[in-house]
């Protein structure tokens, strides 16, 4: 799965299993979706570390939204997808998807520590955290919305 | 369904360690900072964050860990955090928090390492 294309070959013809989730924009929402996150994996048996980098890659997901998307509904809409490769290799997928004003993630600039300091803006750091913490992440996003596409494997 | 984030602390001589239980979102953050201010402008000279009862710090969060340690900074003291899970830790190591401020596996081993004063 590449940054910023459509959909990864493989996950269509997957026989992925499905869950979905919508939340409002309210504080703390969040976390609410994690416990679906959490669940997930433990049914796939992934490891706890592994389960709690998905939590957080989801959690940088929903407050960026929450923050920057302005959502027309005050809604998320979640999904979460467990699959399996065709080699064997399984994995949970959560995709994020705000009805919002879109942003170009090419136009985000890389965050350091050292930009940080001394400065008002110290924010900036949800996107990186999420390529960091999983292992595939797809982002598309334009003015009818934005969808973040991540997955981890188990 | 409430995870706000509780802060305690201890002064230990002239470092002050400060223990979280919960979430580490935008509250959980300013929870932090007061405490740590307060012990900071008390004459602390270094901070100990043991973070063993939190799971999850959000960048918000971390945003707000980055102005203690800013401040920590401006004071030439020190700020160690212990009992990261290893989901914070590499998140810390990410955003470049482990570059200015020491991680530690246990509180015993931060407080040796910002020698502090045996309890």
């Amino acid at each position: 799965m590449s940054q910023g294309g459509s959909a990864p070959p493989g996950l269509a013809a997957s026989a992925a299993r499905e869950v979905s989730m919508t939340i409002p924009v309210a504080p703390e929402m969040e976390i609410v979706a994690t416990t679906q996150a959490a669940a997930l994996g433990e049914y796939i048996g992934m490891a706890r570390d592994k389960i709690d980098e998905v939590k957080l890659a989801l959690v940088e997901a929903c407050i960026n939204a929450f923050e920057h998307a302005h959502c027309r509904d005050e809604q998320l809409h979640l999904k979460f997808r467990l699959g399996r490769e065709p080699k064997g290799a399984e994995w949970l997928e959560v995709e994020v998807l705000d009805n919002g004003k879109g942003f170009d993630s090419a136009q985000v600039e890389e965050p350091t520590i050292e930009k940080s300091f001394h400065s008002h803006r110290k924010r900036g750091w949800g996107l990186q955290i999420i390529k960091s913490l999983m292992d595939e992440v797809a982002i598309t996003s334009d003015s009818g919305g934005t969808r973040i596409l991540m997955r981890k494997y188990k | 369904m409430s995870e706000s984030c509780k802060v305690s602390s201890e002064r230990r001589g002239d470092v002050a360690i400060l223990w979280t239980d919960g979430y580490i979102n935008n509250q959980g953050g300013e929870e932090i900072a007061r405490e740590a201010y307060t012990q900071l402008d008390g004459g602390a000279r270094a901070l100990v964050l043991n973070l063993e009862k939190t799971r999850i710090v959000n960048s918000i969060g971390i945003s707000i860990l980055i102005e203690v340690l800013e401040k920590v900074m401006d004071k030439k003291g020190a700020l160690a955090f212990c009992g990261l899970t290893p989901t914070i830790d590499k998140t810390f190591r990410i955003m470049g928090l482990a570059q200015y401020a020491e991680i530690y596996p246990t509180q015993e081993e931060a407080l040796r390492g910002v020698n502090a004063p045996t309890a």
